[in-house]
């Protein structure tokens, strides 16, 4: 606390917070200092909200360097089925078959699901869930919020526990003699609930169900703790109307996350039974091996539903940071104040709200009634409304704006466009009727690749480079920046953009090899080019790896509390803030959270009085 | 000691109602918030179970009646629907009541009486387990069921059992009625059924079939219905039944063994004076006071389910 103490007021904000700010009689208890008395709790079961969100995104990083190479060893196996893969056998080991005769080397189907599978929940759940919004809800809320911390350090740090505990669960998973769960990410029974449906949905099944158990409980510890905070720990003046994008979003996030994980737990502990007690809630009369089992009555579509009731909130949970955060980017460094922000809250309520209606869009094709389908259509598409009010928006926030073009600001405008791209292909999808054509299709990876995995990236990205000086006091290399940027965001349409033309022309997903078909081995060039295209866009986010950790420990110092020039709460802070985020008093909020370009000044921060005469209107 | 914690909610609670951004919503602690907010995703959990419950029964041809099923009562009592059930919900909805007391001795401030009314609360919280220990044990010891086997069936038509040399009996039954498969080893122990009795070979007979678990599948002439005329035998009712029965009651009863368990913890903090300097005094009584009557509430919904349906 001393350091924190020591550094006397220099800047016009200084004394703002000294002169109007809210006394709490915070550091007179004494508890900075013991709160991060020694290593291990200052690095490891750190209590701080700062520190938790390192400790999320750092791990997120490594499993999507992880999820990454998975996705690089079955895209090498879909464009050269020729070629030999015996040079990965040292990696890989038993799971490159050698052909005793050519001495070819081929990747095991068994465990080429294995890696689709692996690749997708790695994705979905431990990068863009815990990684994205685990990182930024934890970093920005209290920051941004004028909070001392979240609502409960303790449960906060069992969160991020609970997620190591799911991951590290998951990793052993990779190493088993029969490989880890190789069914899909989403799981379905029979392949989940059968033991000894395949390779992978023995112990590799049960302890992908464990570690994803332990994944909801961290997510509900942290969405608890979100929504509390948001509501219970807004600093004097911060009612809800004047809270940057970014909390809408990681408040609505927490709030689908709160609702909808709790049924997937639901159906994950029924899948439980079904494989160990011999239970039948979604298993019917099945045969394995010619063998009839004793499975009877239950409902494998009534497991879709369940997980998918988690399944389509998960990709608003995943989506909506990523927006939030490039709300603020945009704004930020467009110098403009965010175009329409009641119409941006209610569009993330909006969309909050239809992403529990239209679950079963995901089950066109599963055998649920077509007149009931009618209805998803319908609320499918009508969540296109509130997603074009946010791009409609975000354009006019950078149309006519003084942009610095920054490697943040880059990566929001590519969020953008990816966003657009992505999302029109999901009109496409919504409907039952051209579902048909294009379900399991190479267009339905597309898709979503496009719209929840790339963009959601992006938003990533764009939050990593603006708030790292905010993280570690210090700015990341902005040419490496920059040429990340340009290497994703060109490698990422080249990777998706041919997948739409062969998934129209009726590629199927998941199928582990396409050359022998003689319908689909036209397209062997197009498969050869993507993976090239995945390999070089892989090798770029090497780039941001290595700007990451160089610039922890040797990046530029930040020497101004704002260097952005941004108007909100958390660049009012020390540039390296200690626990309890201000040395003194709280600051006080007399304004929203964009008011770029007023009056003749170029921002004024949130914790500024209005002048005389002066109306807060936005 | 001083928590972070205490000092970092200190703020917002000394401040109700002036402080412009952080008023409390709903002026509520935020404690009692998380607690709330654990409530409705819990509330999730168990509607997806639910919703697994309806999809499953209502996909299945038949399901058992629970004035049949559940009529067994502790001494011997048979043929009584609905009666044991009815007093351990009794027994639930009565501990809530006592747990309001216990709140409310609370906010007064009155130690022993929050450790009386806490105490009974236990009282009413252990008594429903038992009784559901009993329940479980005499529907899986005596009568056989488990996740994945149901021995309560129901007719779909009329019709007459038959006797040892395969002629019709006297022993009529109509369409719905509930039916029980007995196991003929356990014949003997059992105390009241006197169908079940005697001790049967494996295989067919003209009146049964034993099958290899030793389950008697009495046989019957039906009486009415397309296949009239023809002989059938009492088959499994669907296993959805004791596979949703067992898991749902049982991840409730979870729920109140938990709150027994947390229950017991806080009556003795309070008995040791540990919330008595606390600045928000009692409200730990509160919080739990608010999961025990979640718990209850649910149980409302698993006895609507399985009890009255």
């Amino acid at each position: 606390m001393a350091n924190v103490l020591t550094a006397a007021p220099h800047s016009e904000e200084d004394v703002l917070i000294e002169q109007m700010g809210y006394d709490d009689h915070f550091h007179e208890h004494h508890d900075g200092d013991k709160f991060q008395s020694n290593f291990i709790t200052t690095y490891i079961f750190s209590q701080d909200h700062k520190m938790i969100a390192k400790q999320f995104l750092i791990t997120g990083m490594f499993w999507g360097v992880i999820g990454g190479l998975m996705s690089l060893v079955f895209r090498l196996q879909l464009g050269f089925p020729e070629e030999s893969m015996a040079w990965l056998k040292p990696v890989l080991g038993k799971w490159i078959e050698i052909n005793a005769e050519t001495g070819m080397g081929a990747l095991s189907p068994d465990f080429y699901y294995a890696l689709v599978t692996m690749h997708g929940t790695i994705l979905v759940f431990f990068v863009l869930t815990a990684g994205l919004s685990g990182t930024f809800s934890n970093l920005l809320i209290p920051l941004q919020l004028g909070a001392r911390d979240m609502a409960s350090p303790l449960l906060n740090m069992m969160s991020y526990w609970f997620f190591f505990l799911a991951g590290l669960i998951m990793f052993i998973s990779l190493f088993l003699n029969t490989g880890p769960f190789s069914g899909g990410w989403t799981a379905y029974p029979p392949l989940s609930a059968l033991p000894q449906a395949s390779t992978g949905s023995g112990a590799g099944m049960t302890l992908w169900l464990i570690s994803l158990v332990f994944f909801v409980v961290s997510v509900l510890l942290g969405g608890i703790n979100y929504i509390t905070t948001v509501l219970n720990l807004r600093t004097k003046g911060m009612n809800m109307w004047r809270m940057p994008l970014t909390i809408w979003a990681f408040f609505v996030t927490a709030i689908l996350g709160l609702l909808s994980f709790p049924v997937l737990a639901s159906a994950f502990f029924l899948v439980m039974c079904d494989r160990g007690l011999g239970t039948s809630f979604f298993l019917n009369e099945i045969f394995i091996g010619g063998q009839a089992l004793d499975h009877v009555g239950g409902s494998p579509v009534l497991y879709q539903h369940l997980f998918w009731f988690l399944g389509h909130p998960e990709v608003y949970i995943i989506i909506l940071p990523a927006m939030g955060i490039v709300s603020e980017v945009l704004a930020v460094h467009s110098r403009k104040p965010v175009f329409g922000y009641k119409a941006m809250v209610f569009s993330i309520l909006a969309i909050g709200f239809l992403s529990f209606i239209v679950w079963a869009h995901h089950m066109f094709m599963s055998g649920v009634n077509p007149f009931i389908s009618n209805f998803f259509v319908v609320f499918t598409l009508i969540i296109a409304v509130p997603s074009a009010v946010k791009v409609f928006n975000w354009i006019a926030t950078l149309f006519g704006g003084n942009i610095r073009f920054t490697a943040a600001s880059l990566f929001g405008i590519g969020f953008v466009s990816m966003f657009i791209s992505g999302g029109l292909t999901g009109i496409f999808l919504g409907n039952s009727a051209i579902d048909i054509q294009m379900h399991d299709t190479y267009f339905v990876v597309a898709h979503f690749h496009i719209v929840m995995g790339v963009a959601a990236f992006f938003g990533m990205f764009a939050g990593v480079y603006h708030w790292f000086p905010k993280m570690y006091g210090r700015f990341m290399n902005e040419t490496l920046g920059k040429l990340h940027f340009w290497g994703t965001m060109v490698g990422a349409y080249l990777i998706f953009w041919p997948m739409h033309y062969i998934g129209m022309a009726g590629v199927p997903r998941r199928y582990y090899r396409f050359d022998t078909f003689q319908s689909f081995s036209q397209f062997d060039d197009m498969n050869k080019f993507i993976t090239i295209a995945a390999i070089i866009t892989f090798g770029f986010q090497m780039i941001l790896i290595i700007n990451f950790f160089y610039s922890i420990w040797y990046g530029k110092k930040v020497t101004e509390k704002n260097p952005w020039g941004a108007t909100t709460l958390e660049w009012t802070t020390e540039v390296d803030p200690g626990h309890g985020n201000w040395a003194g008093k709280l600051p006080v909020v007399h304004r929203w959270a964009y008011d770029y370009a007023k009056d003749g000044q170029e921002f004024i921060s949130q914790i500024t009085p209005l002048k005389e005469g002066e109306s807060e209107t936005h | 000691m001083e928590t972070t914690e205490n000092v970092l909610h200190q703020h917002s609670e000394n401040h109700e109602g002036s402080w412009e951004g952080a008023a409390a919503p709903f002026n509520i602690s935020y404690g009692k918030l998380m607690m709330w907010y654990f409530l409705l995703s819990d509330a999730f959990t168990f509607a997806g179970f639910l919703i697994a419950y309806g999809a499953l029964r209502f996909s299945s041809p038949s399901w058992p009646v629970p004035d049949f099923v559940f009529s067994t009562a502790p001494f011997g009592i048979h043929d009584a629907p609905l009666i044991f059930v009815t007093v351990m919900s009794f027994l639930l909805i009565i501990s809530s009541v006592t747990m309001v007391r216990a709140v409310q001795e609370g906010h007064r401030e009155n130690k022993r009486g929050v450790v009386f009314w806490m105490f009974l609360t236990i009282i009413g919280g252990a008594g429903f387990l038992g009784c559901q220990a009993w329940e479980w044990t005499n529907l899986i010891g005596k009568e056989n069921m488990s996740v994945t086997t149901n021995p309560f069936g129901s007719h779909i038509d009329a019709g007459t059992y038959l006797d040892e040399k395969g002629n019709a009996t006297g022993e009529t039954f109509k369409a719905g009625a509930s039916y029980l498969l007995h196991k003929s080893e356990e014949g003997g122990h059992d105390e009241g059924h006197a169908e079940g009795h005697h001790a049967m070979a494996k295989g067919d007979h003209p009146n049964a079939f034993v099958d290899n678990d030793g389950f008697i599948h009495k046989k019957f002439k039906l009486a009415s219905g397309p296949a009239a005329g023809q002989v059938q035998m009492e088959e499994f009712g669907p296993k959805a039944f004791g596979a949703l029965f067992f898991f749902i009651t049982g991840f409730h009863g979870f729920h109140v063994l938990s709150g027994v368990a947390f229950l017991l913890i806080i009556m003795i903090n309070v008995a040791s004076g540990v919330y008595a300097s606390r600045k928000n005094g009692y409200e730990m009584v509160e919080k739990i006071g608010l999961y025990w009557h979640f718990v209850d509430l649910v149980w409302v919904f698993v006895f609507l389910v399985f009890y009255l349906f």
